[in-house]
């Protein structure tokens, strides 16, 4: 079995434990912070294992790398702690298993992955952008990553799955694989080197392939002249690398971001996990100063970047006033492909 | 025998009587297991007038009546196990009357609940009536008939119980009015506080006289409705759940269910809690107290509700689509469920022998029960797909829903719209006081045996 490269004594002779005192949802100070990291890096009992609710920031905020956030899913599994009730985490299980039913396309050396989520294989599927490559989709169990189970704490399960994942890709004779999910690139590029689990492509992440396509079909964009907010997403934490790549995205488009309270490191969950994880009153919480930090802003737009957050939060900023908008379908619009009106 | 087609051809016109094999063909089954049986005779009236002398002539020649809703029942009910005449009430489908402030509406025996829920949708807005989760053009009369149940049961009891007020004609022929109508315009009530005659028809599957008129009951028709589905891995726990989701006294509509398929369903028990509002925050509070009520399971960890939203769209159509397609998974269309009425503490057991069953005889299924009148009883539906290509299939759903209803008498239940061998099953197992009061009922009421012969029949 994969086993996690944490190094404990990295955390020990950390000079700030930032991995706990940027958390979102969980107060404490310094000394505290330092007590509970330390708990955590000597396998001993911590607060931290019953109050996470698996956003994922600390993957971001440890400055080494050292993946304080599957540290806590490993520690919480080894002693049966359940994030979510038993019978929901058991759902997700059941519905991501793989099936024989994958979908896939005329895949050359470069296919494009939809992970299990349809919204994102129709959005790829029409459009100049992905015209080359839409016909190369794959989509299904077969394909999906399995980073969904940190949440619930099933590392055993992400353990058994990425493997054949990475395999079932591997049996394609794929050379790049085009993510259309932060989850599967954060997955291949993040969670795989945590475990030592080899990727046999190059992952490539969707907003770069955006990026360069409307590099590609500038002439033909019309800027938008809208303003909008953004919705990170937590998987979005384990490549904050890429943070910068929706900025260039945005301007290409002729859309001014603006800044808000809740963006970045501060990046807030829409609700949907934090629901099955923490309970309704705390997503509800969240939810609620998530949105009217956005609308606070006075945006016209609510840019998603994951589905599963646009599906959650995307009628509920609508009722606050900002129109939600998937950032493929964004730049759909600026291609005149979708009109304003329609979307 | 003098010339009965003749006779029904003066009756409705030549156009609405038919003895063509093809039309009796149709005529002679329902999507159920049971097997088909010819009628001699179908007709489609269009007044009460018709069907008086309908009836009439069935009386002097001493033919068989089968009055026909949408033949939807699946346990046979229309099926003339006699043959005779069937009556298909299609045409008598005229909304005669709503009364907005009372919220009633009168109906004539053939109108579809799709008909009511359409004509309500466009003429009264905020009133809506009880929709049962079947094809829409399944009717009121037959529903309320067969005690069915639909969207506001939990809240409201069985359909059967919102008639106020009934129009019949009995198997003499004649019409005769019960409730209120019987005194004057109004369809408020169908019996307080008179004696309650509409006991003789309701239950009864048409063998006690036709209805060509009803009252039902409207209930407000708020602006908004949404839904939770709370998710346990322990069948003892969803007996709880419901007591305490049915003490709020807030909610729309309490289904538990479970299925094997699709896998995301796998091995757990499933509530659903319909509630609806006028307004956001009205949703709100009540999605709050239906997390709070249920709160204690969510922090053992045993419970939990899960994310509904991209199932919404088809979780809150009314009726709903999904049963068809249930019925579709074995490919060939074939639905069979047996919906016996029962405590809903008793909701492990019945689980328990829905998955035996399907075991036993190789068969999809699904369970699914729904809370009656606020937790007093549920109906629990123990349903199996089947191929209709496939007999053997179709050979081992039949023994299985016998099972069921055995399995059902055992515990005390009473089973729901049974087929004419399951009503055999019940007047055995009947307290035979009981027993001889429904045959000197029915003698009284049918002297020439001619109503729906061979359904609730005392040996």
């Amino acid at each position: 079995m994969w086993a996690l490269r944490y190094d404990p004594e990295i955390c020990r002779e950390c000079p700030s434990p930032r991995c706990l005192l940027q958390c979102q949802y969980m107060e404490m100070g310094e000394e505290e912070a330092r007590g509970e990291i330390l708990k955590l890096s000597r396998g001993e009992d911590s607060r931290v294992l019953e109050k996470c609710m698996t956003c994922y920031g600390c993957e971001e905020y440890c400055p080494y790398g050292n993946h304080p956030y599957f540290l806590i899913c490993e520690m919480r599994e080894k002693r049966g702690i359940y994030t979510a009730p038993r019978p929901i985490t058991n759902q997700w299980i059941n519905m991501t298993q793989m099936q024989g039913r994958a979908l896939i396309g005329k895949v050359g050396e470069v296919v494009l992955s939809s992970c299990l989520l349809p919204s994102l294989g129709t959005m790829a599927s029409t459009g100049e952008i992905f015209s080359q490559i839409s016909s190369s989709m794959v989509f299904g169990a077969e394909f999906m990553c399995p980073a969904v189970h940190t949440h619930f704490a099933k590392m055993s399960v992400v353990k058994e799955r990425l493997p054949q994942v990475l395999d079932n890709f591997r049996k394609l004779g794929v050379k790049r694989v085009i993510c259309l999910h932060d989850e599967c690139y954060g997955t291949f590029t993040t969670l795989a080197k945590a475990y030592g689990i080899e990727v046999p492509f190059e992952p490539v992440y969707y907003m770069d392939f955006l990026l360069e396509r409307l590099e590609e079909l500038k002439p033909k964009i019309t800027p938008l002249n809208i303003t909008a907010v953004y919705q990170r997403p937590c998987s979005n934490r384990w490549i904050p690398e890429k943070q910068d790549v929706l900025r260039r995205i945005l301007d290409l488009l002729g859309v001014r971001l603006l800044d808000r309270n809740h963006q970045g490191e501060r990046s807030l969950c829409c609700g949907g996990i934090l629901r099955l994880v923490g309970g309704y009153k705390l997503a509800d919480e969240i939810q609620r100063r998530n949105i009217a930090d956005m609308a606070d802003t006075g945006a016209d737009y609510c840019i998603f970047n994951c589905p599963a957050c646009q599906e959650t939060l995307g009628s509920k900023v609508a009722k606050a006033g900002l129109k939600p908008i998937h950032i493929i379908d964004l730049c759909k619009m600026a291609l005149g492909e979708i009109s304003q009106e329609e979307e | 025998m003098g010339d009965i087609l003749g006779s029904l051809r003066e009756i409705v016109g030549e156009r609405w009587v038919s003895d063509r094999p093809e039309e009796l063909w149709y005529y002679s089954r329902d999507p159920g297991v049971l097997e088909p049986h010819r009628p001699d005779y179908v007709v489609a009236p269009d007044s009460v007038e018709q069907v008086q002398k309908i009836v009439q002539l069935a009386v002097r020649e001493k033919v068989p009546v089968v009055p026909m809703g949408n033949a939807m029942a699946l346990t046979g009910l229309v099926i003339p196990l006699k043959g005779g005449i069937v009556v298909d009430m299609k045409r008598m489908n005229r909304i005669l009357e709503v009364n907005e402030r009372a919220r009633y509406a009168v109906v004539e025996g053939g109108t579809s609940q799709g008909a009511l829920k359409a004509y309500l949708q466009d003429h009264y807005p905020h009133l809506r009536h009880s929709l049962p989760d079947a094809p829409a053009a399944t009717t009121i009369a037959a529903n309320v008939a067969l005690h069915g149940q639909g969207r506001l049961t939990q809240q409201y009891g069985f359909n059967s119980e919102m008639v106020c007020g009934l129009e019949v004609v009995l198997p003499t022929g004649e019409v005769c009015r019960i409730g209120s109508p019987s005194l004057g315009p109004y369809w408020f009530s169908r019996s307080h506080t008179l004696p309650d005659l509409s006991g003789l028809f309701l239950g009864w599957l048409g063998t006690t006289g036709i209805i060509t008129k009803v009252g039902i009951r409207l209930y407000p028709n708020k602006k908004l409705r949404d839904l939770e589905i709370f998710v346990t891995d322990i069948p003892e726990l969803v007996p709880e759940a419901i007591y305490r989701l049915t003490h709020l006294e807030l909610l729309e509509d309490i289904t538990a269910w479970f299925q094997p398929k699709p896998l995301m369903f796998k091995d757990n028990y499933h509530v659903t809690i319909y509630f609806t509002g006028d307004t956001e925050e009205e949703l709100e509070f009540k999605r709050k107290m239906v997390w709070g009520c249920l709160q204690e399971f969510i922090d053992s960890k045993d419970g939990g509700f899960m994310g509904v939203d991209p199932l919404k769209p088809q979780l809150l159509e009314m009726p709903q689509r999904s049963v068809a397609e249930f019925a579709d998974v074995p490919r060939g269309g074939g639905f069979e469920y047996s919906g016996p009425i029962t405590l809903v503490e008793h909701f492990p057991k019945y689980a328990e022998k829905v998955v035996e069953l399907a075991r036993k005889y190789d068969l999809l299924y699904s369970g699914m029960a729904r809370v009656i009148s606020g937790g007093h009883a549920m109906m629990f539906a123990i349903s199996f797909a089947f191929n209709r290509a496939d007999r053997d299939m179709m050979e081992r759903v039949k023994k299985a829903m016998d099972e069921a209803t055995e399995f059902a008498l055992q515990m005390g239940s009473i089973p729901w719209k049974p087929n004419f061998m399951e009503q055999r099953m019940i007047l055995e197992k009947m307290d035979p006081v009981t027993r001889e009061l429904i045959h000197r009922i029915r003698r009284l009421m049918d002297p020439h045996g001619i109503m729906n012969p061979g359904n609730w029949e005392v040996q």
